[in-house]
């Protein structure tokens, strides 16, 4: 009985210290899924260059990162649909967004038989979207593709199931693109989605994609080439069909007039002939006070490293570099978080 | 016509009763279908990186969980501290002290908590744990299990002491002890077989559970030193990397479903042998 | 005394656990009402929550795994009681318990990568295709097939909860007085007759307890579930429709519900889950005990 109690306690004490370094400076964070891949190479780069900072960022999509950052739960969070007035107004504590990269929601399907890049309509994806057209060969959909063979199968949509930034872009350009949409299911990070199933994230939703022939899904630009999954073109404000990558993506950011002050603007459906459609800024968001010092000195840091250095990574992983002038903004921005 | 009747009667009987024995077959075979895909998938990704690196960033391959290994540990340990000796003590009670009512309706209650949903006591963790500390925590995580835990050994703790016959206790007081000293170095050691194998069970069956760790213990993807930040845990991790997309991802949950199968099931093999071997001592 | 409070401690655990969900659900029980019961929407938007479509779902994959593994579990269950020798019996009784230790994140990682694509690729077709025109019961057997979805889960469900119906019908089976095998077969019953018609009615008052049991673990079931079911909030005819479980939508959107009202709603779901296997395991256990006590059986 005794010796069980002391091997019991040296246990205790081994794994009370396992993995403990020279106490690092823990910070959690959470949210959207469609940065997930550029956040998880920054900070890991950033630990490496700073060993005593740990940056431990969860992807449980932009609604649990707004979620668990109004509940204290984490040190900052990440969203890719920015809060809303209503949303700031009720929060407890104030916060700032800070824009972080530029990316691209694109129309990924898996269809047999179809190897090549489909052109969608604005129309085309809100009507499947919206259960109206339920067919591969729907004549929206085939009007826009002559010469590539669609099936008649059933279309299966998928959406996401969990609260996410990527929904809250997707549906604010199908809200633009169809006034049907707008008024029936609107935009936000959780909508009531008239058909589809639903995948976790969207690495849940490429990974149904992948595994579901006759299956669309909108995912991030990167996840699509990760995974070597077929994705589309779509009809932009000016009528030209697009192919989501960094050109187009900074043709829409480029097209925005003025950049707001609180960083917070949809550049969906963005006018220009090159214009990519559904193109979105994504944020972290910054508490405006934090008062432990350390954790305050850290987050400005990693702010400062990332509108330099860490841009430098954004092109590998198919993300668009931010304008210089929100750069600039967002520099003097960081001296508000006090 | 009675010679028709009784044909079919027999034809029927053979029919039936070879069905029985193709479902309990299947039933096993599905076992050992299980076992081997998990063998079949999982060996073959692993390799010493699965269980010594960290997991590498997005969409980049090797890399591993050794985070998540310590991590599960870390928790059934926390589990183990908070769960065992309210459901040891607990048994303790109804085997040699409890009143009529009072164990009734302890038992009850006990058998209410094991029927509880593991998300339901998810939830229970995060409002009592994670959000007056506004952090996620193996705490949290180890208090979500550690209820788990609680009514398991509470069964297991009352049964085997039940079996210690009555003999032994009654020697003892014959002797002088005290009712205490008559249970800790009478009863309780005559028991302990039986007393740590449904321990190991009960931790066993904690150790795969995923839904109360979602919002208590959250993920981590680096080490989570000492006790009060998140931490990563393999069946979170399977979880994770099953519903991705990434191929790599897919490899490695298979590899830690096979590791965490394998614990699972040498805890409830391994205990069962130990009973049954200890089950003659027990009778006698 | 010190024994006491820990078993007094268990009391107050368990009430602390009903008061939380009662507590924490009050926004949404205040603003839905009954009507919570049977709104089918499910929108964080205009925030209008219905648990009707979850509990829905719920029951049918709970239902379709009873379907599966019941007549598979008390087969089994006579096998092992009546026919196999006992060294038989208790070696393969000890290989089913086995499965019942099997985590539930990896049934959903089989389900995933196994059943999901045979279910699209064989099954599903085969059963649309046979049963599909069938008027009645072909309303359960249409339409688009995913893979993922309400008859996927019932399977992957019946698998973990066919365990359960053999280890406890196995053992009320064999509480069953030889007499009764033996006047049977006295009176020229063949082995099936007097198993049929004779030792599985006596024991069925603790057979019935096994399903319950059985039933309640399914419901209750969250990680393999949500794996495989599709997580779409919607009520449909069709077992090859995508649907959503309590359990599953709650460890999907718990983390993420912002605002009050939103998280409130998913814990009435959990509060409505708990009163569900609470009743489930009430019934179980009176049945189970009923049977120890001397069979339920008029004679």
């Amino acid at each position: 009985m005794r010796k069980m109690l002391v091997v019991l306690f040296l246990l205790f004490a081994l794994a009370a210290t396992a993995g403990a370094q020279s106490s690092p400076l823990l910070l959690n964070a959470a949210g959207a899924t469609f940065p997930y891949p550029i956040y998880s190479k920054w900070f890991d780069v950033y630990h490496t260059a700073h060993p005593n900072i740990q940056i431990n960022y969860q992807s449980i999509g932009s609604g649990g990162g707004i979620r668990q950052l109004q509940a204290g739960t984490v040190d900052f969070g990440a969203s890719d649909g920015p809060m809303s007035d209503d949303q700031l107004a009720q929060s407890k504590i104030k916060i700032l967004h800070f824009p972080t990269v530029l990316g691209a929601v694109i129309p990924t399907y898996n269809i047999p038989g179809v190897s090549g890049d489909l052109n969608f309509t604005q129309k085309a994806l809100a009507g499947i979207y919206l259960g109206t057209i339920t067919k591969w060969n729907d004549p929206e959909i085939t009007k826009a593709n002559p010469g590539v063979k669609l099936p008649g199968e059933d279309i299966v949509v998928v959406h996401r199931s969990d609260g996410s930034g990527t929904s809250y872009i997707f549906t604010d350009f199908l809200s633009k693109a169809s006034d049907d949409w707008k008024n029936k299911v609107g935009k936000g990070t959780s909508v009531n989605w008239p058909v589809g199933l639903g995948g976790k994230g969207n690495e849940g939703v490429s990974g149904l994609v992948k595994q579901t022939p006759s299956s669309i899904g909108y995912i991030e630009l990167i996840y699509a080439v990760q995974n070597n999954i077929p994705y589309g073109k779509v009809q932009n404000a000016a009528g030209k069909f697009v192919k989501a990558d960094l050109a187009g993506v900074t043709a829409a950011a480029a097209s925005m007039k003025d950049m707001p002050e609180d960083f917070r603007v949809s550049i969906t459906n963005a006018p220009g002939a090159t214009s990519y459609p559904i193109s979105s800024f994504t944020w972290l968001l910054i508490p405006a006070q934090i008062s432990d010092a350390g954790k305050r000195d850290a987050i400005k840091g990693f702010l400062k490293w990332m509108l330099v250095d860490g841009q430098k990574f954004n092109e590998g992983l198919s993300y668009a570099q931010l304008p210089k002038s929100v750069v600039t903004k967002e520099t003097k921005a960081i001296s508000l978080i006090q | 016509m009675s010679r028709v009747l009784l044909l079919w009667r027999k034809f029927l009987n053979v029919v039936m009763l070879t069905l029985t024995g193709v479902a309990a077959f299947g039933v096993v075979a599905v076992l050992f279908l299980i076992l081997g895909y998990l063998v079949w998938n999982g060996g073959k990704s692993l390799n010493l990186n699965f269980f010594t690196q960290l997991p590498k960033p997005v969409g980049e391959t090797g890399g591993g969980m050794a985070n998540a290994i310590v991590g599960s540990l870390k928790l059934l340990l926390l589990a183990a501290l908070m769960g065992l000796p309210v459901g040891l003590m607990a048994g303790v009670y109804l085997a040699e002290f409890g009143g009529k009512t009072f164990s009734y309706v302890i038992r009850y209650t006990t058998d209410l908590l094991n029927g509880v949903p593991s998300i339901v006591i998810g939830i229970f963790a995060y409002s009592l744990v994670v959000l007056p500390v506004k952090h996620f925590s193996a705490v949290a995580g180890g208090v979500a299990l550690g209820m788990m835990v609680v009514p398991i050994t509470v069964r297991s703790t009352e049964e085997f002491l039940r079996a210690v016959p009555g003999s032994l206790r009654e020697g003892a007081m014959a002797l002088g002890a005290s009712k205490w000293r008559t249970i800790a170095t009478v009863v309780l050691p005559a028991a302990k077989g039986g007393i740590i194998t449904g321990v190991l069970l009960a931790l066993a069956r904690v150790a795969g559970e995923t839904a109360p760790l979602l919002f208590t213990a959250f993920s981590n993807r680096f080490w989570s030193p000492g006790w009060s930040q998140p931490i990563a845990s393999l069946p979170v991790m399977i979880y994770t990397y099953a519903i991705a997309p990434y191929d790599d991802w897919h490899r490695q949950a298979w590899a830690a479903g096979l590791v965490l199968l394998a614990l699972v099931l040498v805890a409830n093999i391994g205990t069962r042998i130990v009973l049954s071997r200890g089950g003659a001592s027990r009778s006698a | 005394m010190l024994t006491l409070t820990f078993a007094a401690g268990i009391l107050l655990l368990t009430s602390m656990l009903v008061y939380e969900l009662w507590m924490n659900s009050h926004l949404s029980r205040a603003k839905f009402g009954w009507m919570f019961f049977w709104t089918r929407t499910w929108d964080p938007i205009f925030d209008n929550f219905g648990a009707a479509p979850f509990i829905y779902g719920t029951l049918v994959t709970s239902i379709v795994s009873l379907v599966i593994a019941v007549p598979l579990g008390l087969a089994a269950a006579i096998f092992l009681s009546e026919l196999a020798p006992r060294r038989m019996s208790d070696t393969i009784s000890f290989l089913i318990d086995l499965l019942a230790a099997v985590p539930s994140v990896i049934y959903g990682l089989l389900g995933i990568f196994i059943i999901v694509p045979l279910m699209r690729t064989t099954v599903g077709p085969l059963l649309i295709g046979s049963l599909g025109h069938v008027p009645l019961l072909g309303q359960f057997f249409k339409g688009p097939n995913y893979g993922v979805g309400f008859l996927t889960a019932g399977v992957v469900l019946a698998i973990m909860v066919v365990p359960f119906i053999i280890s406890v019908s196995r053992e009320v089976l064999l509480t069953v007085p030889r007499e009764q095998r033996e006047a049977a077969l006295a009176l020229g019953a063949t082995r099936w007759e007097a198993t049929w018609k004779v030792v599985v009615p006596w024991a069925r008052t603790g057979i019935l307890g096994s399903v319950f049991l059985a039933l309640a673990r399914a419901l209750g079931e969250t990680m393999a579930v949500t794996m495989v079911i599709g997580n779409d909030p919607k009520i449909s005819a069709s077992l090859f429709a995508p649907g959503y479980t309590i359990a599953a939508v709650i460890a999907n959107e718990f983390t993420e519900a912002t605002g009050d009202l939103y998280l409130s709603a998913l814990i009435e779901l959990g509060l409505v889950l708990f009163l569900m296997t609470f009743i489930l395991n009430g019934l179980a256990r009176l049945l189970i005990v009923a049977t120890d006590r001397g069979g339920g059986h008029p004679s």
